[in-house]
């Protein structure tokens, strides 16, 4: 038997369906016999009646309409079609939910799961990843799975935690990511993965950023470099103790990230590993992220616009030689 | 002038004792709204305020039929001029002079202030500024408690004319007819968003028109009115109660008052002051009390007596309590302790 990513992410919601009766689906077209845009709730409408819910097209207020649930004692999963029009809800995620526990001492446990990243084709309104922005903001999770296991995992303790979760899923992981089985359980939230153990250099990533890196250290072995690539799982908490150890045993560092280049995850790193483990360097660390532009429509286009395992490994040979 | 007042819902026929005793209790809760919030005028121009001070003056017959019919269970969605309401439903006055002026103890803890109170584990949401956001909230706070199997509910979201014209609001509105939760949203129009006149709000005919576009059922009120205000939004709370389409109450009347305590509000006009929308709900209310000697001269200055009472004890409280301290804060923004994130 095998697993895709994105079965992974419909399992996990069946389960938590299935065990929580405070868990219902909020989104549009999860319900009915369509089952979502992705596919990621098919069936579920049927198997559980009257929790599966169709909304308008109205991002406000399906956040909105999840927090105040939430705010009554049940656990929302809103589905996002796509991550990037999760903008039109983003007063109700960073004002509403974020702020929530702070100033009332209520939490509000609403998980949104954003469908993010580029697909060949999609352009500039369907490929965004919004990671950094929801980082930014106080009072939020940001989780990032990179593997079927993880998408699977973190989906049920996204729906656990007491807080407000954002929970991007990679599209383009969604059917090339296989798994033989699902776990029980997956490593803690806010704890980072070493996906390939190495001593040369330390990739940082997350997401399917993770996938292409992995790749960029399959064909360094080749040329004689042993690269370490940590997964992050989650950016926010970001597990800086992880980060700084593998520094510590490579000495160099690029970070590499799906979104735009300017601040984010990737710059959050860098930071946090200069200011933290300066002493720990060998060379000045990089990044890597998709072009300052808006993502493009054609294929020719948006594999130059995004990071990928051969602009990774190139990146990677010019700190190799430092 | 009971019998008379300007409506457009029908309601049934109450007795006329009833009515009556709901009328004072009703300006009791709007005199005390009103000589709460002249009070923290007075402190906001003293200096003892910190941040905005923002009055429901004129609104008070609006606001108090908003929190008056609402039950424990009920949710209550308060907006920045909803005094008079968050008193009848049920808001202690310490919560309102804790909040702004800062004491540590009070519901937001000196992490937020002035309006933006609320008690969301009692069900009276917490407003954030964005306007039309907490429609949807109020919504989901519905749908929870069907899930859930709880029976006869409601919830009532506070908005004014400016909240109107927000995607938010549209967008809440929309949900909730397509959910058909029992809401009721209630609108007050005061004529100005902060300084910006109707005609550069909106152009439609009427704003209660735009119920039925939603799916909802319409009436809109003279909001200085508060016999009609009483009747109308007690008639709205009833029919959603009874499981009719959401309700969308609109009432008229002037903001008597800046946007807040900072704005003098040189902007509204001689012609807009004339108008019978910009009549003081609590003069009204009073006159009428008069008028029809529902209660005495003695009686009214009694209550008046035990309203500054009242304010001045939750003030003297407040005041006395300790403000927060930036190095006792833990600044934690989430409540899963182990999950917050660490920045050296």
């Amino acid at each position: 038997m095998s697993i895709t990513y994105l079965e992974a992410i419909r399992e996990a919601q069946a389960k938590l369906l299935r065990d929580d009766e405070r868990v219902f689906i909020y989104g549009q077209d999860v319900g009915g016999t369509f089952g979502g845009a992705f596919k990621a709730t098919k069936g579920l409408a049927k198997e559980f009646p009257g929790r599966v819910l169709n909304t308008p097209i109205s991002e406000d207020a399906i956040v909105g309409t999840a927090i105040g649930a939430a705010m009554q004692g049940m656990r929302p999963i809103v589905e996002m079609q796509f991550a990037d029009f999760s903008s039109i809800a983003l007063n109700q995620i960073l004002n509403n939910a974020g702020t929530h526990y702070w100033r009332t001492n209520l939490p509000v446990p609403i998980t949104v799961r954003l469908p993010c990243g580029g697909t060949k084709g999609s352009g500039p309104f369907h490929s965004q990843s919004m990671e950094s922005i929801y980082a930014h903001y106080p009072g939020l999770i940001v989780m990032t799975p990179a593997t079927v296991e993880d998408a699977y995992t973190m989906l049920v303790e996204a729906v656990a935690i007491d807080d407000p979760v954002i929970y991007c899923e990679h599209k383009y992981l969604y059917y090339h990511l296989k798994a033989d089985k699902l776990p029980e359980k997956g490593l803690p939230t806010g704890r980072a993965r070493v996906a390939r153990e190495g001593r040369d250099l330390t990739i940082v990533s997350y997401s399917a950023m993770v996938q292409e890196s992995l790749a960029a250290a399959e064909e360094l072995a080749r040329e004689g470099f042993e690269v370490e690539v940590v997964d992050l799982r989650t950016v926010k908490p970001l597990d800086t103790d992880t980060v700084l150890a593998s520094v510590a045993r490579t000495g160099r560092l690029l970070c590499v990230g799906e979104s735009f280049p300017w601040g984010g995850a990737t710059a959050e790193v860098i930071a946090r590993v200069t200011s933290q483990g300066f002493h720990l360097l060998d060379a000045a660390p990089q990044r890597l992220n998709a072009k300052d532009t808006p993502i493009p429509y054609h294929p020719n286009l948006w594999s130059a616009h995004r990071p990928n395992a051969k602009n990774i490994a190139t990146k990677a040979r010019g700190l190799l030689r430092e | 002038m009971l019998q008379t007042a300007q409506r457009s819902a029908k309601s049934k026929t109450k007795k006329a004792a009833p009515l009556h005793e709901r009328f004072l209790e009703a300006f009791r809760w709007m005199l005390l709204a009103r000589t709460l919030e002249e009070k923290l005028v007075s402190l906001y121009r003293g200096g003892l305020i910190t941040g905005g001070v923002y009055i429901g003056k004129g609104q008070e017959a609006v606001s108090v039929a908003c929190g008056l019919f609402l039950q424990k269970g009920d949710i209550f969605a308060p907006l920045i001029r909803d005094q008079a309401g968050r008193s009848a439903f049920g808001e202690p006055l310490l919560d309102v002079t804790r909040t702004y002026l800062g004491s540590r103890l009070g519901p937001m803890r000196g992490r937020d202030g002035n309006i933006h109170r609320g008690h969301p584990r009692k069900n009276e949401l917490a407003m954030i500024s964005h306007l039309g956001a907490m429609i949807s909230v109020t919504v989901g706070a519905l749908l929870a408690k069907r899930f859930k199997g709880e029976k006869n509910f409601v919830g009532l979201a506070s908005i004014g004319e400016g909240g109107m014209q927000t995607g938010s609001f549209h967008e809440g509105m929309n949900i909730a007819a397509v959910e058909q939760v029992p809401l009721v949203v209630v609108a007050t129009n005061n004529h100005y968003a902060y300084s910006t006149p109707n005609d550069r709000e909106f152009a439609c005919h009427d704003l209660v028109d735009r119920a039925l576009g939603y799916g909802f059922e319409g009436y809109s009120l003279d909001g200085t009115d508060l016999a009609a205000c009483l009747d109308v939004i007690g008639g709205a709370v009833k029919r959603a109660r009874a499981g009719r389409p959401p309700q969308l109450v609109v009432a008229s009347v002037l903001r008597l008052s800046g946007h807040g305590e900072h704005d003098d509000a040189s902007y509204v006009t001689e012609e807009i002051k004339q108008q019978p929308f910009a009549r003081d709900c609590l003069k009204v209310a009073e006159q009428t009390i008069i008028d029809l000697n529902l209660s005495d001269a003695e009686t009214l200055a009694e209550w008046r007596k035990d309203a500054v009472a009242q304010v001045e004890e939750a003030i003297a409280a407040a005041q006395k309590e300790p403000a927060p301290e930036g190095d006792k804060e833990d600044w934690s923004a989430i409540s899963t302790r182990d999950l917050v994130d660490s920045f050296e």
